[in-house]
């Protein structure tokens, strides 16, 4: 009889009866009522709360700092890549002409954004103004600069390996002596900042981890102040869903909490830091500045520690609520 | 309603509650069950509530055998039974609208039926101008007929009992039981564990009696006694 509800025993519950809107209708009801009354019980045990969404909150702090700090130094990377230029130095041998044919044939290159001929004239000239080496310049035969070209590369190819690649290409033209591109520090720094990504990915599991182990334990606990309700409402027939509903929501509520202690974890040091960081950044003539969160990542944020809560709710529900049954009050 | 086919419960391997105990209760029947402390009544009750399964033998309950009933289903066979004990069990947390509540939201009833059937449940007991209170406001006969109004709130098929009136005075109990009789007369079959002789003795109904597990009276069915 009864593991069918739509059969109906003699005097059977009238409920089970009603359509299955009714029934949807009664079950939101229920999950909003659940909801809201584990959102009470967070509210009435202010302090216990407070110090699990700390906890939660400066976990998850942590990594989402430092990868904001990862896109930040990215951008940087970025704005410098784009600064990259290739210088290229013909040999003495080409004449002004050939410089302005190869000039020509290097920025039909779809790589090329730019070139710029200095002949070697102008170099000398420029070199001697900048330099006050005029008097020893004068001593000299000739001019022993060559003519250069300079590149800019193209939007697509700002990058370390773009511009490696157009390197290759420009080496490889005849009366080209030698190239030269300033990209150690470039390569140094995206592979720190790939260093400090994996760095980064690997501490925001282990922090996960350690907010679902948290959670898990914070909602044991629940679940034990509660026994006497849960081994009632298994008696009277509640499913095992019915009994886990209020502790998971529990756990997503924790984790709502944990999301928006992190939040403002996270402005608050943004806040501290965004003086002196500007400062440095300006020492340095760079555009550097910490970029906080977005409303989506501010949302996302949220949401994945609601998913945390929720996850680590789970596990303590999995592993403590099926043991409490029923069998253990109807004595001996 | 309740059938018992052969039915043993062995816990460990020294320990046998219950040995090949046959009965069967129909539709609308009142029964005791009783014995000495130990001799397996709490297990019989436990093994109709899919507490504990038994054995060896078949345990059946409106139709359905129980041994082999998925653990996921075991909730929707105990909404169709209403239990009482002696300890109530009630929830000191709520009102005691909220614990008679608790099968029907259990089972998603709509919010305006429940206070309707809450209060036809309170008003059976004499309680509908105590659902705002706190069972603990209430004298020990009141928390068992806040109990029993738990028990029948969803209108179970049947209802058992355990020492529902251990802790109760004599009048007390016999309005308890009162109340249990008129349950089975609009035909909920009733199941009562209890010690208390003199009260069965009173009322004159069919005998269950456990002794080290065995059945010993009330063997077999009875069918179709009713009153």
């Amino acid at each position: 009889m009864a593991n069918d509800p739509r059969r109906q025993p003699a005097r059977g519950a009238k409920s089970a009866r009603s359509p299955w809107r009714q029934q949807a209708e009664s079950y939101l009801n229920h999950h909003r009522k659940v909801a809201r009354d584990s959102a009470q019980r967070l509210w009435h045990s202010p302090v216990a709360s407070m110090m699990t969404w700390t906890v939660m909150g400066v976990a998850l702090a942590l990594p989402v700092a430092l990868m904001l700090l990862l896109a930040s130094l990215e951008g940087v990377s970025a704005g410098w890549e784009s600064s990259a230029r290739v210088t290229a130095y013909l040999s003495d041998s080409v004449s002004i002409e050939d410089a302005r044919s190869l000039t020509a044939e290097v920025a039909d290159d779809s790589r090329v954004a730019e070139v710029e001929l200095i002949d070697r004239e102008t170099a000398l000239e420029e070199f001697r103004a900048s330099s006050g080496l005029e008097d020893a310049l004068d001593y000299l035969d000739g001019n022993p600069l060559p003519h250069t070209l300079l590149v800019t590369p193209s939007e697509g190819s700002r990058t370390a390996d773009g511009v490696e690649m157009l390197l290759k290409v420009i080496e490889g033209l005849d009366g080209v002596e030698r190239v030269q591109v300033d990209l150690g520090w470039l390569q140094r720094l995206n592979a720190m900042t790939d260093l400090l990504g994996r760095a980064v990915w690997a501490l925001a599991l282990l922090l996960a981890a350690a907010v679902v182990l948290v959670i898990g334990n914070t909602v044991r606990l629940a679940i034990e102040n509660r026994r006497d309700e849960i081994l009632v409402a298994k008696l009277v027939g509640g499913t095992d869903a019915f009994v886990r509903r209020p502790f998971l929501y529990t756990g997503a509520w924790f984790g709502l909490g944990g999301g928006v202690v992190a939040f403002i974890l996270l402005q608050v040091s943004l806040w501290w830091l965004s003086g002196p960081v500007e400062r440095l950044a300006g020492l340095y003539r760079s555009e550097f500045s910490l970029s906080g969160l977005s409303v989506d990542g501010a949302l996302a944020l949220i949401i994945a520690a609601m998913l945390l809560g929720w996850l680590g709710a789970w596990v303590a529900v999995k592993r403590h609520l099926d043991d409490i049954e029923p069998g253990e009050i109807a004595g001996g | 309603m309740i059938e018992f086919r052969q039915v043993t419960k062995r816990y460990d391997s020294d320990h046998t509650a219950l040995r090949q105990v046959n009965f069967g209760l129909e539709r609308g029947e009142l029964a005791f069950l009783t014995g000495h402390s130990g001799a397996g009544k709490s297990t019989l009750l436990k093994l109709i509530m899919v507490m504990e399964r038994p054995s060896a033998g078949e345990v059946i309950v409106g139709g359905q055998v129980l041994n082999t009933l998925p653990r996921r289903q075991v909730p929707y066979i105990r909404r169709h039974i209403g239990v009482v004990f002696q300890n109530h069990q009630l929830l000191f947390d709520r009102t005691v609208f909220d614990n008679v509540a608790m099968p029907l939201e259990v089972m998603g009833t709509p919010a305006r039926d429940i206070g309707r059937r809450v209060r036809a449940a309170l008003d059976k007991v004499g309680l509908l101008s105590k659902e705002k209170m706190n069972p603990l406001q209430l004298s020990g006969g009141e928390q068992q007929r806040v109990g029993i109004a738990r028990a029948v709130v969803n209108k179970p098929p049947v209802l058992l009992a355990d020492e529902p009136t251990g802790n109760l005075d004599p009048e007390l109990s016999a309005d308890i039981m009162r109340l249990f009789a008129e349950f089975s007369q609009v035909g909920v079959t009733v199941l009562i564990a209890t010690h208390d002789i003199a009260l069965i003795n009173d009322l004159g109904r069919r005998t269950l009696t456990l002794d080290h597990g065995r059945l010993v009276t009330g063997v077999g069915v009875k069918g179709g006694l009713h009153g």
